[in-house]
């Protein structure tokens, strides 16, 4: 059944919700759904969150270099901010450099950003990774380019919100060091996320559906910010929408 | 710091020897690729690759051309092109050394190497394999508080930073508007090799808008004018990337043969120079 939008569209939307409360935050690389979802967020907040987007000139405001994105976190002016991974595990920790062993890995992805910085010191990191499988959401990845959590006493005032897939929406308890089940997109259930769920997440008796997006949010995904988006990501914007 | 910076393509290439520290900027601030063809061409071997903070194209080309033996780098990413496929199999059969790291540890070590510090403070890394995989980085207790681990990178000082920019004038000073992390590279490098679209009889310090992006002469040993010198990447208010060519040299870096007959064909064009 259609239900009348786009998984991407769901997505953008969801983490629109999430950035509630910020008063700024930065996109990375490669991330057109953040992006759009940011620039939903500005829009709804009218322009009052700040959005930076890297890639991206319109909105990029740095006059001090790639720096400055770093520097803004250390001095707590980003408070969100996106990681994926090829591999993620029920710890929060991310692998961004590769399968196997390192360095001659079976499979070698780009590399870890400044994932190993702006996952400790960026308050709310929402983990994004449409790929909801075994394969990606793994009980320990191979290399952690990222710590999920800490040891005591290391310096860390950020660290995972949770984790957005495609299928589904987890918390992460920072004290427990394990996410938890919130919601399931619709179409989906609980039993596929355990069945496609590599590590052991805490499910409660009953899991609602993600809110689908309103008529309203829609209508602005289909017009400003997919005008607003194609700026950075001009494939993107040509075919995300309904 | 030469007092005639201005030379030919093929000058400031030859003038890369093997083994040199070699850094780069990523794809948006000026990537020299026009100058990259001429170092392949000449053979350069040997190369620590520094990317500031990832590069592209730049690296790949240069890693599956045998150019490159230390790769330091946060990424190495076509994007939505695809896998940097010479850059994969290169680890796979250790032809290369890596030094993964991070954005940030990137430009702080080379901030360090610009004030002339022998290291640096960074926050994060603790409890990563990326600190597990750099013996070169260390954890110590932070001396003015108690119980504040913190990693020290030791400074990067590059002896050659290479780069593309808008404009040069002929005193030997650089337009690189708000890029400015190749300010920084020039800073902490012994030498800078700059390619150009332009080259003014204007002075740029002539013009007060225009100095605040301008990497002055005093940092800067050779510039070589190169039309659409990044091509096939983009030059941020000048031309875009060429994705038809990007998505070309990707299908044909799949295979080592592939890249060999790119590799011909890339070197057989006329260099785009002067």
């Amino acid at each position: 059944m259609n239900p009348g939008y786009s998984r991407a569209e769901l997505l953008v939307c969801v983490i629109a919700r999430l950035l509630e409360g910020c008063r700024h935050v930065i996109v990375g690389a490669s991330s057109p759904i953040p992006g759009a979802a940011a620039l939903l967020r500005r829009e709804l907040t009218e322009g009052a969150m700040r959005v930076t987007i890297l890639g991206s000139n319109r909105y990029n405001a740095f006059t001090d270099g790639g720096v400055e994105t770093f520097d803004m976190a250390a001095q707590g002016r980003v408070d969100a901010f996106f990681l994926g991974g090829g591999q993620i595990d029920g710890q929060g920790n991310i692998n961004l450099v590769g399968t196997g062993s390192y360095p001659e890995n079976e499979v070698r992805w780009p590399g870890s950003f400044g994932s190993a910085y702006l996952y400790y010191l960026v308050p709310k990191v929402i983990l994004f990774r449409e790929e909801h499988t075994r394969r990606v959401l793994v009980p320990r990845v191979d290399f952690i380019s990222s710590p999920g959590v800490s040891a005591p006493g290391v310096y860390r005032p950020g660290g995972p919100h949770g984790l957005l897939t495609g299928l589904a929406w987890f918390s992460f308890d920072r004290q427990l060091h394990r996410f938890r089940l919130e919601s399931v997109h619709p179409g989906h259930s609980v039993e596929e996320i355990r069945d496609q769920t590599g590590f052991e997440f805490d499910c409660p008796a009953e899991v609602p559906f993600t809110a689908a997006p309103e008529p309203g949010i829609l209508a602005l995904i289909r017009g400003r910010i997919r005008g607003e988006i194609a700026e950075t990501y001009p494939r993107f914007a040509s075919t995300f929408a309904n | 710091m030469n007092q005639q910076p201005i030379c030919e393509l093929v000058e400031l290439a030859a003038a890369v020897p093997d083994g040199a520290k070699l850094v780069i900027p990523s794809d948006n601030c000026g990537v020299a690729m026009a100058a990259t063809r001429e170092l392949v061409r000449r053979g350069v071997r040997g190369l620590h690759l520094v990317c500031v903070p990832t590069s592209g194209l730049q690296a790949e080309i240069l890693v599956g051309a045998g150019a490159v033996a230390t790769l330091e780098t946060s990424a190495v990413t076509l994007g939505e092109f695809g896998p940097a496929h010479r850059f994969v199999d290169a680890l796979r059969r250790r032809r290369i050394r890596i030094l993964d790291s991070t954005c940030p540890a990137v430009h702080a070590a080379l901030q360090a190497g610009q004030k002339g510090l022998p290291f640096i403070p960074l926050r994060g890394l603790i409890g990563s394999d990326l600190l597990a995989s750099r013996p070169d980085w260390k954890v110590i207790d932070n001396p003015f508080a108690q119980g504040d681990p913190i990693v020290l990178l030791p400074a990067i000082n590059p002896d050659i930073a290479l780069f593309h920019a808008p404009l040069a004038d002929r005193y030997g000073n650089v337009y690189i508007g708000r890029r400015r992390e190749l300010l920084t590279m020039a800073h902490a490098s012994r030498q800078t090799f700059v390619t150009v679209e332009a080259i003014s009889d204007v002075d740029l310090f002539g013009d007060a808008a225009l100095a605040p992006g301008v990497v002055p002469a005093i940092y800067v040993s050779r510039i070589a004018l190169a039309t659409k010198g990044a091509w096939p990447i983009g030059l941020h208010g000048h031309y875009d990337s060429d994705d038809a060519a990007i998505s070309r040299y990707v299908q044909s870096a799949k295979t080592e043969e592939g890249f060999l007959r790119f590799l011909q064909e890339w070197l057989g064009e006329t260099a785009v120079s002067a």
